[in-house]
């Protein structure tokens, strides 16, 4: 009963808190400042992290096919084909953000919750400054604005990974070829960027929010940060399976 | 001036503030002193608006701040400076970037005026220099000049500091006193300082309330301190050995005097 009571009371917070997020910005030339940072810091600094690790799925993933998957029955083209949509559908775009959500989503929250506990949001709050909007609106938008691009980096280094897997002599280059180009669907791309924005302000609301209600001291903002990541991935992994049956 | 009428603040079932009346003046610097756990911390949140009191009346130049709309609120809100005890100056940002937010948030002035303003406040603080360094590479009493500037820089006309001189050694107490008395004067604000600092009680204070157990007991001039018959602020501010004895002389000469 207390969990339920407490879950409500928290789903009731949330919204209320992108309420006071989702308002015009007090200043829009702060606002855009703000917004270019945040694109560095939670994009642009995520791109080795998924390129190296998209580089090595893509490349397991072939592998795992040509090796286990693969027979004699089978046209050499289906190692590309399948690894081009493991990538393209579920890979690049979900597990690709769950991963973003333990980077992405900790730093987001240790950052406001350590804003909360030395007292920075109260100053904001203090001068007239809608805090909740100029410190989390940013976030949001910043990280939805670059998530379709580091969602095509993913599957552009999934890609290569893949032809990496021919200098090891597993696969040709010709029969990747051809399962890469095999029946492409654009929808498919487009279903990953339509995920990848939706994961994105779900790990940029949900994290702010964990952070923006820490109350106590750097145990809380531990835990905060904790929780962030495991709420946004259950979300982000709830929500797969509700994106997936309407969009594909 | 500022004005406290009937003021109480409650957490569930447990009375924090209980009926409080209080008036700050204009000029000066007025006091809110008490021992820890007495009620200072959440009277000061309820004056700025970071606590919303359960009853009572909080007057701004006889603009009630309790019953204000959202975005009068705002708008006296940008008539505030505030000095936090750990300073809260922000991160991410160097010593001029601090000083400078809120005019890059609120003013339409060019920006090499705003950094003008913002040096100007800083030179003010005796921070020329600092400009390009970070809150992680100054010392405590730097931290908090940088937050006096940055509470001045939209010239407010009222300023409260929560425990300005918390964590800095007697010497640099004196000189944040110093700079507050001063900016009090000179720019004719309604200042008030949440302090148990002895040092600043005897040296800057004005005006002092004294609260005990969520009430005002007392208020008065650091003047009238040593004359003063409440048994709870005696207990409170000649707590120490020095000030007992400094209190004593001060009977023995008043008794011979008289």
């Amino acid at each position: 009963m207390i969990t339920v009571k407490s879950s409500l009371t928290a789903l009731g917070q949330y919204v209320q808190l992108m309420g006071r997020v989702c308002s015009r910005p007090d200043r829009m030339r702060m606002f855009l400042k703000q917004y270019v940072t945040e694109m560095y810091q939670l994009g642009y600094n995520s791109i080795p992290i998924v390129l190296v690790i998209s580089f090595f799925i893509g490349a397991v993933i072939c592998l795992q096919i040509k090796l286990n998957i693969q027979s004699p029955w089978m046209p050499r083209m289906v190692v590309g084909y399948t690894t081009r949509e493991i990538m393209l559908l579920e890979f690049s775009s979900s597990i690709m953000c769950l991963i973003l959500a333990g980077k992405v989503g900790s730093n987001i929250a240790s950052e406001i919750g350590t804003m909360r506990i030395t007292q920075q949001i109260d100053a904001l709050d203090i001068m007239g400054v809608n805090s909740a909007n100029y410190l989390i609106l940013p976030k949001i938008t910043g990280l939805m604005t670059i998530m379709p691009i580091l969602v095509t980096f993913s599957v552009m280094a999934g890609i290569l990974g893949a032809y990496a897997t021919s200098l090891m002599g597993y696969t040709s280059v010709a029969e990747l070829d051809e399962g890469f180009r095999y029946q492409f669907n654009q929808w498919f791309f487009w279903c990953g960027m339509i995920k990848a924005v939706v994961y994105a302000f779900i790990i940029t609301s949900v994290s702010s929010y964990k952070g923006y209600t820490v109350e106590g001291g750097s145990v809380e903002v531990g835990k905060s940060s904790t929780d962030a990541v495991v709420h946004s991935s259950i979300l982000v992994l709830f929500s797969d399976i509700f994106l997936t049956s309407i969009l594909t | 001036m500022i004005e406290l009428k009937h003021l109480y603040k409650s957490f569930e079932d447990k009375d924090v503030l209980k009926d409080i009346n209080a008036t700050f003046n204009n000029g000066k610097v007025n006091l809110i002193i008490g021992q820890s756990g007495s009620g200072k911390t959440v009277l000061m949140k309820n004056i700025v608006g970071l606590l919303e009191p359960t009853k009572g009346q909080i007057l701004y130049d006889g603009r009630d701040f309790v019953s204000l709309g959202k975005k009068e609120k705002i708008l006296l809100r940008r008539e505030m400076g505030m000095i936090f005890q750990a300073a809260a100056l922000f991160d991410s940002m160097n010593v001029l970037e601090n000083v400078m937010f809120p005019l890059d948030m609120f003013s339409d002035m060019p920006y090499e005026d705003r950094v003008k303003r913002a040096k100007d406040c800083l030179a003010r603080v005796n921070l020329t220099g600092s400009e390009h360094k970070f809150p992680g590479e100054i010392s405590g009493g730097m931290q908090k000049r940088v937050a006096i500037a940055r509470a001045i820089v939209l010239q407010p006309k009222y300023l409260f500091c929560d425990e300005p001189n918390s964590g800095l050694d007697p010497k640099t107490s004196i000189v944040i006193d110093e700079l507050i008395s001063g900016i009090t004067h000179e720019d004719n604000i309604t200042t008030i300082v949440n302090t148990h600092d002895m040092n600043s009680v005897m040296g800057i204070g004005e005006n002092i309330t004294f609260i005990c157990k969520g009430r005002a007991e007392w208020q008065g001039a650091n003047t009238d301190i040593m004359d003063a018959t409440n048994k709870e602020l005696e207990d409170f501010i000649f707590s120490s050995d020095i000030l007992r004895q400094a209190k004593q002389l001060h009977d023995q000469q008043k008794g011979n005097i008289g």
